[in-house]
């Protein structure tokens, strides 16, 4: 399985997590897409200090583009693979769900 | 050991820099709540890991060892597990400041009309 398959199973499996298995439902309010938006704002900015200085390094047929390191096109923008931007949305959504599913659940009292 | 070592390193030293403080700006309760945290952050992590693991195993890509520090585990450079913790927290603190200011929004908005 290519990076890119992964990167696409990893967005559909957060995006069903949210809405379908712990039902948090941030994906329908502006609260998620507004922290969204500020994640991804510094996620291009460390992301392209990992990806631009090749401290991690891409094989060219795990891409959608090559391993050659640009700063926009051939599949990158700001000279990370646009499949880190879905690994990023995944990471980030699924555990912003987790937090918000766990804080939502009563703490039982500890048995004895 | 060259400072060049610590180019991972750094990056997270930053992200960390940079949302540590909306815990006191915003008044956060995040860092008062480590078992949630944990259970929020450790189980996604987790698969994460072991999904980096498994693609660096595959070749899909690889660390410059000139730019990460010496341990390794499994494979990948220490930074790369320090990753999944500092990344998801970062999410978390933004996302409940962003609670926060939505909510101070609302309030002034409604002391206006």
């Amino acid at each position: 399985m290519t990076y890119t398959l992964a990167a696409v199973v990893g967005v559909g499996v957060a995006v069903a997590v949210d809405l379908v298995v712990l039902r948090t439902r941030l994906l329908a309010t502006s609260r998620w897409w507004l922290a969204y938006a500020i994640v991804l704002f510094f996620q291009l900015l460390t992301n392209g200090w990992l990806t631009g200085r090749g401290i991690v390094r891409y094989a060219s047929d795990a891409i959608i583009g090559s391993s050659r390191i640009t700063f926009l096109g051939d599949g990158r923008v700001v000279w990370a693979p646009v499949e880190d931007l879905l690994f990023g949305f995944a990471l980030v959504l699924l555990t912003c769900a987790a937090w918000v599913w766990v804080g939502a659940r009563p703490r039982r009292a500890s048995p004895r | 050991m060259p400072l060049r070592h610590g180019a991972y390193a750094a990056m997270l030293l930053f992200v960390l820099a940079g949302c540590l403080p909306l815990h006191r700006v915003y008044g956060l309760s995040v860092l008062r709540q480590p078992r949630r945290l944990a259970l929020a952050v450790l189980p996604v992590a987790v698969v994460f890991a072991a999904w980096d693991v498994a693609a660096t195993a595959a070749g899909h890509w690889h660390f410059d060892p000139s730019q990460t520090l010496a341990v390794r585990v499994a494979g990948l450079p220490l930074e790369e597990y320090a990753f999944f913790v500092v990344i998801p927290l970062a999410g978390i603190l933004t996302y409940e400041a962003v609670g926060v200011a939505l909510e101070r929004h609302r309030r002034r908005a409604a002391a206006r009309s």
